[in-house]
């Protein structure tokens, strides 16, 4: 049981937490034909979009509401209108995901009430879903602004109906990748169900050529799939911060609900497979049995090099749960969390400590760790350190393939030893040589 | 120093800015009076740009007075590189939430200051204004003015809500910032005749450090850095140079013209983008600080150094010769790389005249011929026609347009910001020659345009 504690700072340094917003609108790119579109000024865009870009090497749709200072005073009822229409006009999207700013939350537009008028005014929009989701960046992170995006989809599209027991919803967080999604849904499949994954990640931001220039979100969760959530049997989230949007889901339609908050360790990859073996009345196929046993031996070989070591982690609350249980899984020590934002996971870590902090609090902290773990910002305080860094977490600017890295299921849990453990023993060669 | 409507409204219409100069038809240029159009992504804010203009001061800690999307999302994200200091690369921000916008920021500002002093010895703090903190009403220059008196070091107001405007004002507000409470504040230790100051240049990539060893060859001191890889010292001092050299910006004209105007030094606009230019750079440099021994020492210089240069290329230029490209860039780099391609005998079929003035436009037109074109608007679908119809072999652009044309399967090279080459100066032009070289001929090409076996008949 881990002890939470604020920095009680008044200045971040070296942020480790992104804002709501650009988790809510990467949340909405999984979302098939969909625009993102910031209710605030330019440069909250602007700066999203750089990040994402940075982080998948993709090119990435979002649009703004581009807020002056005389519409913020005004009101941004004018610029959502417009926006919309031009979203129309250009990208003719399925979805558009409204998505506010601490700008206009400050500001106070009252959003359900602008989206009403809107739609009054123009009736041709009745058939274009528009979800709308309250991300200010004054509160939480990008783990919070996913989720929340994630609720509000799950709170609008789908459609009751006659439930289908072969159809699982599977709801995704932040803290998984397009290549983790692509394994799920492998995996899944593999069980005779058939997963509608929400956000997902895997066909739009896991880098594919496609036959034609996108102006819009270029895969993910197509609109039909969406309202067909209300007809699924059972829902799997994985990663704490689905639990509401799951619990949405229940109180909506009673989709009984299972939450996976994280697919990085033996036993819960294992309780993974067996409720899919449950669901499914199926036997767990052969493939994975076998898998299992190649994961088993990795751990052998690998026990070497992680046993006794200390890590140091700074991860958002999801990510962060599930590489704990890798790490202690496997004989290492925690010796540092530090986290972006609140999270009922939080107090139940098996570590001492937990801090909801920066990167300063971070390295005052983790000082004689064997391996630090996080975003690409951790990489100056390795090198000063001269201490290994697995890169996890956002953003990812200086390794390539974060739209295909999978650690999740027992294959990419053996990945996930054999590209760690090799640090650990590269780190070994180096020290023995001195 | 809070900006009024009536100040920003100034900063727009700079009068020294040939963007305000021209009338096109009924309308006058609206360049950078225009505001961003709801509906599409844009470029960055005020905010974003006054950050650009300032961060590259490496000895000053950069405090964001905001809610955490603005440093959180953006930090660390620039290329700017320093030859020391590195208290520059660090994020501050004040991270404000829910409690501070209700209750106003001022006082976490405050501490937020005297932590950083006592942590960080910066030689000054700047701190940047946010929608939020302007939204709320936060009194930033009386928060600075008090914790310069509390800390001792300059700390600077920049008063860069993002909804003021887009980079390009952002970029004169750091301007502003710079005039208003940095500038004239110290005295060098000594000066020379040779003084000058770099208004516009960024180091990105290390572009600086392939000039400035050509400079110092030549006996020219570079007084103040603005702001590549510039101290605060420096620039505080940057009112005795005897000449401000603006590079490939019209970004912080206002600079330049405040000077002249108040210190009474001339600007000259020049670029270090390619052999012409560079070699013109120099001889401007020389004749304005009116001294024939530097202006013969100039011309050896060139001789020498092109002389090198013209060797180097041989291999490149002939697997370069006759590469047809298409440059999508902003203002003045749309003629200043022309000249770089066109040194190393690339036809350019194409560029953008988006953000180049009418001044601009001319030079463009005669470098590029009658067959040329320019491109008024671009988005990607425009560009990618473009390239189809040019037959073009490849896009230089800004890394937003990379994917743009990686997806259609076309060679492309960065030419902005966020670049990891530097291109700057004689040895820029070698390594933009192998760049362009590795881009054009990798052996990728033919097997990502090769359709699958089963798709051929």
């Amino acid at each position: 049981m881990a002890i939470v504690t604020m920095s009680g700072k008044s200045v971040a340094v070296n942020p480790l937490k992104q804002s709501q917003p650009l988790g809510a609108a990467l949340a909405f790119l999984g979302l098939r034909g969909t625009m993102p579109l910031f209710h605030g000024s330019q440069g909250c865009t602007a700066f999203a979009k750089v990040f994402l870009v940075r982080h998948f090497r993709e090119a990435i749709p979002l649009a703004t509401t581009a807020m002056s200072e005389v519409s913020t005073i005004l009101g941004g009822e004018e610029n959502i209108e417009q926006a919309i229409a031009a979203i129309i006009a250009k990208n003719q999207p399925e979805l558009i995901g409204l998505l506010t700013t601490g700008l206009t939350e400050t500001r106070g537009d009252d959003m359900a009430g602008i989206l009403q008028r809107i739609r009054n005014r123009h009736p041709e929009l009745a058939e274009l879903p528009i979800v709308s989701v309250s991300t200010p960046d004054f509160k939480g992170a990008l783990q919070d602004g996913f989720a929340a995006a994630v609720t509000a989809v799950v709170k609008q599209l789908p459609e009751s109906g006659e439930v289908r027991p072969q159809q699982v919803t599977v709801l995704v967080g932040s803290a998984s990748g397009p290549g983790d999604i692509q394994e799920i849904k492998e995996i899944i499949a593999d069980f005779g169900l058939r997963a509608i994954v929400t956000p997902d990640l895997s066909t739009s931001l896991d880098g594919h050529l496609a036959q034609s220039y996108q102006t819009v979100s270029s895969g993910g969760t197509s609109v039909e799939q969406l309202r067909a959530i209300g007809c699924s049997s059972h829902t799997l989230a994985l990663g704490e911060s689905m639990r509401p949007a799951a619990m949405a889901l229940q109180n909506r339609f009673g989709t009984p609900v299972t939450v996976f908050p994280g697919l990085s360790s033996l036993g819960a990859i294992d309780q993974f497979f067996m409720t899919l073996a449950e669901l499914s009345g199926q036997p767990v196929p052969h493939k994975y049995r076998y898998q299992r046993t190649q994961l088993q031996d990795a751990m052998l070989d690998t026990h070497f090099f992680f046993g006794r070591k200390q890590v140091a982690l700074a991860l958002e609350p999801d990510l962060l749960w599930a590489i704990v249980q890798f790490f202690q899984s496997m004989g290492s020590q925690v010796q540092t969390a530090v986290t972006t934002t609140k999270s009922p996971l939080l107090e139940q870590l098996p570590v001492d400590r937990v801090t909801i902090g920066d990167l300063e609090d971070f390295e005052q902290q983790a000082r004689g760790a064997d391996l630090l773990v996080g975003n690409s910002h951790l990489g100056a305080i390795a090198s000063r350190w001269q201490t290994p860094l697995y890169r996890l977490g956002f953003p990812v600017f200086d390794r390539l393939g974060n739209g295909q890295r999978c650690i999740v299921g027992y294959r990419g849990m053996m990945q996930l030893l054999f590209e760690v453990g090799n640090l650990f023993l590269e780190q070994e060669l180096l020290l023995a040589n001195h | 120093m809070k900006l009024t409507q009536g100040q920003i409204n100034t900063l727009l219409s700079e009068s020294a800015c040939k963007h305000n100069h021209h009338k096109h038809g009924k309308s006058k240029n609206k360049t950078c009076t225009q505001t961003a159009q709801p509906g599409t992504a844009q470029g960055g804010c005020a905010f974003d740009g006054a950050s650009i203009a300032l961060v590259p001061i490496t000895d000053a800690a950069h405090l964001v007075h905001g809610a955490i999307g603005c440093a959180g999302n953006s930090w660390g994200s620039r290329g700017s590189l320093s030859s020391g200091p590195m208290v520059y690369k660090t994020g501050f921000t004040t991270d404000l939430g829910e409690n501070d916008i209700i209750f106003g920021g001022e006082k976490k500002l405050y501490r937020a200051i005297l932590e950083i002093k006592d942590r960080h010895s910066p030689a000054a703090i700047f701190v940047y204004a946010t929608c939020i903190t302007a939204l709320i009403g936060d009194d930033l220059d009386a928060v600075c003015q008090k914790a310069a008196a509390k800390t001792g070091i300059p700390i600077i107001p920049v008063n860069s809500p993002g909804f003021i405007g887009s980079k390009n004002l952002g970029n004169r507000v750091g301007g502003e910032s710079l005039l208003a409470h940095v500038i004239g504040t110290r005295e060098p230790d000594f000066t020379t005749p040779y003084d000058i100051n770099l208004i516009g240049e960024y180091n990105i990539a290390g572009e600086l450090w392939a000039v400035l060893p050509l400079l110092q060859k030549l006996g020219i001191r570079v007084l103040a850095k603005i702001t590549g890889d510039g101290r605060y010292h420096d620039i505080a001092c940057a009112h005795r140079a005897k000449l401000n050299v603006m590079i490939c910006s019209k970004a912080l004209i206002n600079m330049a013209r405040t000077m002249e105007e108040r210190y009474g030094i001339p600007y000259i606009e020049e670029s270090f983008y390619g052999a012409a230019d560079l070699n013109r750079c120099l001889r401007h440099i020389a004749a304005k600080l009116g001294d024939a021994e530097l202006q013969l020492r100039v011309e050896n210089l060139i001789a020498s150094e092109t002389a090198k240069l013209t060797q180097d290329l041989l291999p490149y230029r002939a697997r370069l010769k006759g590469k047809r490209v298409v440059l999508y860039t902003g203002g003045v780099k749309s003629w200043s790389i022309i000249s770089a391609a066109q040194d190393l005998g690339i036809t350019v079929c194409a560029t953008s005249t988006k953000k180049s003035t009418e001044e601009d436009k001319a030079r463009i037109r005669e470098l590029l011929g009658q067959e040329g074109i320019m491109l008024e608007k671009g988005n990607a679908q425009e560009l990618l026609r473009v390239i189809d119809q040019t037959q073009a072999d490849m896009l230089i652009a800004g890394g937003r347009n990379q994917y743009t044309a990686l997806k259609a399967k076309i060679p492309f090279l960065d030419i902005n910001q966020e670049r990891h080459h530097p291109y700057a100066g004689y040895t820029g032009l070698l390594e933009l020659a192998k760049e362009l070289d590795e881009a054009l001929h990798s052996p990728v090409w033919q097997q990502v345009r090769q359709p699958a076996p089963w798709e051929v008949d």
